[in-house]
């Protein structure tokens, strides 16, 4: 089986990887790339534990290609610190206690930061509808939505 | 364990307050390595083969076609397993693992593989020949215990049960005290009613995942995710034939567990894998393949009677309780008949549970195993007896309830216990007096949990610049290192930031108990307050050889050695960092130890109280409100008691309205995916109120209780009785699906 060669942007920077043309972005990300932060929780889409950003748009790493990433660029929860500073959704994260396990962790805040671009000031309501596609076994969701709303208002006084 | 008399008075300085949890930053990273994170050099992937059908008898397996192909470098069945192990319970785990005369459910592994890639093991699964021979099969628990059903296995009952039953009933459990017959005479109200709970699953989000490497020495490491490490060694050493001490396991971040990894599934098949090619070998199942062959929980059908005074007393309860807990004995009946009643001091109360088997997966511990049904029954009931008789449902349950001295359902004596002190809560809360609207109806339900402690060993150890590393073998679930941290902290008088607690593969400590029971905080804090102890009164004794005095003229305060007592004479406090850093002249290195077994874990019991609005259209039914009450003895860090609460009240919601495992007539699961198995999302849910009490716990030196699995106990009753109240008509079958609730609605 013939691989395919992808040329694409992760996190900012230039990467490059051979791939079968059925291998998700997910198994690419992980097992070629060694980007392990994005988990697999189901593989069909259904627990957003593998949310990335492509070309700007919130995906499932686990329902597109890895041959797809070709001249795109890719955001994952690596590239969410810059530096040593943490986003401040990931430090309001911790400041709720809104992980306990962590596992559904950077799905929750890639998916956050997907929504607070496009809706800086989001109610608790649209909050919730938003992240409905991210699964939390653990939290009962009320200190991850804290987390988020709080954020959100940090982010809009920092402005 | 000596107790601390003082517990009550005690005045805190970290414990109780909300510090960054140390894990914390690797997590919000993507940095935590979880169990499928893992790889090593020339690593295979190995994947199983499972069984299509519920019961089936296996004639042969012919893998020469899958052992040739190109990439592939091991395959196992039943025959690379010892063919016998000695304890049961572990056969049972082996013949889970890898099924040996029969399939008994859809789903069962019955070979597996290990090839350089997923794509090679995944055709090389279809290479491999499985003769099946059908047999019929049975799913549901009360089928089950007809005596023409199909057998899973012969003559495996226990001595309890009476002959002439069906062979799927494996144990009989009888519970209680008084003469419930005398009970009932005495009862103005008696209420007779069954009840139907269906099976859910723990529904972690992180899959099983392991990694393992045999080595031709016969040594062994593994990766895993599991709430226990110490149990992944002792299960893999038994099914393996090898010793415990040749085997290292690692535990890594665990993704959830809920008690569903409390077990072993693929680690022993990675193990042989890797044994027989030589080379590490990495497993990750997938979704379908978690809901298929792993965890859940069990389903059950209760028949509960309860006779009320006019003035809410119960005079009398009953429950007969019959679980079905998948292919293999060992459902957890015995402990829901033994919670059933055990929040309610009752003078006459009996409960009998039937422990049975079918063609489903074999159940694992899911939070508060066995008792959440048995709330849902009992809870329902008494709910359905106070509205008719016109009584508040609170004043019922205080009537009632259990206190300091009542002798419990299940034998003991209970010591202090807060059950009362959350009702009271719950009574004088704003949410009790809130107004409802059309279609809505608020439910309350009380429940109890155990809570465990067990074997358990903690080494604290000073570095010479005087900071503290403690070593624990309890994976960290939700938070655990934090609370470690700080309890050591708290004892040695130093700040929460110079501990940083670890957790030790099984080569580093003595053994330790599964991270279940909701033993971690109490049984690792109460080893952890010990070890930093030992640690303090070695420090001490340095002191002491430094200033040239006695060792009891030395005591241990506000982090640092002092003098004391009339002969001690004047020195300058030593801190722990001072002594630290003479350690090498004063005698060595300082650490403390703790291995116990501990006792004293105090039980704990809940009160939820949710609204709920019911779409008499559609049968949808939304939560408004939710308020938990629960007794948390001392809460060491209440961000994430508060996160105990509201995970369990959530899990326990899913599991009232939407959750069960769905049979078809064929014995195959038909909904092994998060679509169609739908655990609740953020939508569908309010913020979880909480409220803390903190009735001390005597056994324990901070008055920990654990607080992880109670919370999952009321709500399927409380949600029950507020749809019911909503509807205007009794739920008695869970979950309360949309169907499920249309139909009941119809049928008024
Ligand atoms: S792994 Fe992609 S949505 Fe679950
Ligand atoms: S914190 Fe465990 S799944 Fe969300």
């Amino acid at each position: 089986m013939s691989r395919i060669h992808v040329t694409t942007t992760i996190n900012g920077e230039a990467a490059e990887f051979l791939c079968d043309a059925g291998e998700t972005l997910l198994d690419v990300l992980r097992d070629r790339l060694g980007l392990t932060g994005s988990k697999e929780g189901c593989g069909t889409g259904d627990c957003g534990a593998c949310s990335v950003v492509l070309d700007g748009r919130l995906v499932c790493a686990c329902l597109v290609l890895g041959a797809e990433a070709e001249g795109r660029t890719v955001g994952t929860i690596e590239g969410m610190t810059t530096g040593e500073a943490l986003h401040p959704l990931q430090r309001k994260f911790l400041e709720h206690a809104a992980l306990q396990c962590g596992i559904c962790t950077p799905g929750f805040l890639v998916a956050a930061k997907a929504l607070l671009e496009r809706t800086p000031d989001p109610t608790e309501e649209e909050a919730r509808y938003w992240l409905a596609g991210n699964l939390c076994r653990c939290t009962g969701y009320d200190k991850i939505i804290r987390a988020v709303l709080d954020a959100a208002a940090e982010m809009r006084e920092a402005h | 364990m000596a107790l601390d008399s003082k517990t009550e008075a005690r005045k805190f300085k970290i414990v109780g307050t909300r510090p960054l949890r140390p894990d914390g930053i690797d997590k919000v990273t993507g940095r935590a390595r979880f169990g499928a994170d893992m790889s090593a050099p020339g690593m295979l992937v190995g994947l199983i083969l499972r069984s299509p059908h519920p019961h089936a008898r296996i004639r042969s397996i012919d893998t020469t076609r899958a052992e040739s192909m190109e990439g592939v470098h091991a395959v196992v069945t039943r025959a690379d397993f010892p063919a016998f192990v000695e304890d049961e319970a572990l056969a049972d785990v082996l013949d889970n693992c890898m099924a040996g005369e029969k399939a008994l459910y859809d789903g069962h592994a019955v070979a597996a593989v290990a090839a350089t890639s997923g794509a090679v093991a995944r055709a090389a699964l279809k290479l491999i020949e499985v003769e099946y021979e059908l047999l019929a099969h049975v799913t549901d628990v009360d089928e089950a215990m007809r005596p023409d059903a199909p057998a899973l296995h012969e003559d495996r009952a226990d001595e309890t049960v009476p002959a002439g039953m069906s062979d799927n009933v494996m144990a009989r459990h009888e519970f209680g005290h008084g003469d419930i017959d005398a009970g009932f005479a005495k009862a103005d109200r008696v209420l007779e009613r069954g009840y139907r709970t269906e099976a859910t699953h723990q529904g972690y989000i992180e899959p099983h995942a392991c990694l393992a490497t045999f080595g031709s020495d016969g040594q062994a490491d593994l990766w895993c995710c599991t709430q226990g490490h110490y149990m992944v060694r002792n299960t893999c050493a038994a099914i393996l034939g090898m010793e415990q001490g040749r085997l290292r396991v690692t535990a890594s971040e665990i993704g959830g567990g809920f008690g569903g990894k409390t077990t072993v599934f693929l680690e022993p098949v990675a193990l042989m894998l890797s044994k027989k090619a030589g080379r590490p070998v990495k497993m990750v199942m997938g979704r379908a393949e978690v809901f298929r062959a792993t965890g859940p929980t069990a389903s059950s059908s209760i028949d509960v009677r309860i006779g009320m005074a006019k003035d809410g007393r119960i005079t009398a309860g009953f429950a007969e309780l019959r679980y079905q807990g998948g292919a293999y004995p060992g459902s957890p009946v015995d402990m829901g008949s033994m919670s059933a009643f055990a929040p309610y001091d009752l003078e006459h109360v009996k409960t009998v549970g039937w422990d049975v088997v079918t063609n489903r997966p074999k159940q694992a511990a899911y939070r508060a195993p066995g008792a959440p049904m048995a709330a849902f029954a009992v809870e329902s009931a008494i709910d359905e007896l106070a509205r008719e008789l016109g009584l508040d449902p609170l004043e019922v349950r205080l009537k009632n309830a259990a206190r300091e001295g009542t002798r419990a359902s299940y034998g003991p004596t209970f010591p202090a216990i807060g059950l009362e002190a959350t009702l009271r809560k719950a009574k004088d809360h704003p949410h009790w007096s809130a107004p409802l609207g059309p279609n809505q109806g608020r439910g309350v339900a009380c429940g109890f949990w155990f809570n465990f402690g067990g074997d358990t060993c903690v080494s604290l150890n000073i570095t010479p610049d005087g900071t503290v590393t403690v070593s624990e073998g309890n994976p960290d679930i939700g938070g655990s290192r934090a609370s470690m941290s700080m309890m050591a902290a708290e004892e040695l008088g130093i700040p929460y930031e110079k501990v940083r607690t670890i957790i030790a593969d099984t080569g580093a400590l003595g053994q330790n108990d599964v991270t279940d029971g909701s033993r971690v905080t109490f049984a690792v804090g109460l080893a952890t307050i010990e070890a930093a102890r030992a640690a303090k009164r070695e420090m001490c004794k340095r002191a002491a050889r430094i200033w040239e005095i006695e060792e009891d003229a030395v005591v241990w305060e506000d982090g640092a050695a002092r003098p004391a007592g009339p002969n001690a004479g004047k020195h300058p406090p030593m801190s722990l960092a001072e002594i630290a850093a003479v350690a090498t002249n004063t005698g060595g290195p300082i650490a403390g130890h703790c291995e116990v077994n501990a006792e004293g874990a105090g039980v704990s019991f809940a009160t939820h109280m949710v609204d709920t609005e019911v779409d008499p259209e559609t049968g949808a039914v939304k939560i408004l409100r939710y308020t938990v009450f629960q007794d948390a003895g001392k809460a060491v860090h209440p961000a994430y008691v508060e996160g105990q609460f509201q995970g369990g009240a959530v899990q326990g919601i899913g599991w009232a309205l939407n959750e069960e495992y769905i049979y078809g007539e064929d014995g195959r699961l038909q909904n092994a995916g998060f679509l169609d198995y739908r655990i609740p999302v953020a939508s569908d849910l309010p913020m979880i109120d909480t409220v803390i009490l903190e009735i001390p716990n005597p056994g324990h030196p901070y008055g920990v209780r654990g607080v992880g699995e109670t919370s999952i106990v009321p709500p399927l009753a409380a949600v029950a009785n507020a749809v019911s109240h909503a509807a205007g008509v009794r739920l008695t079958h869970l979950p309360i699906s949309p169907p499920r609730l249309l139909a009941a609605i119809g049928a008024k």
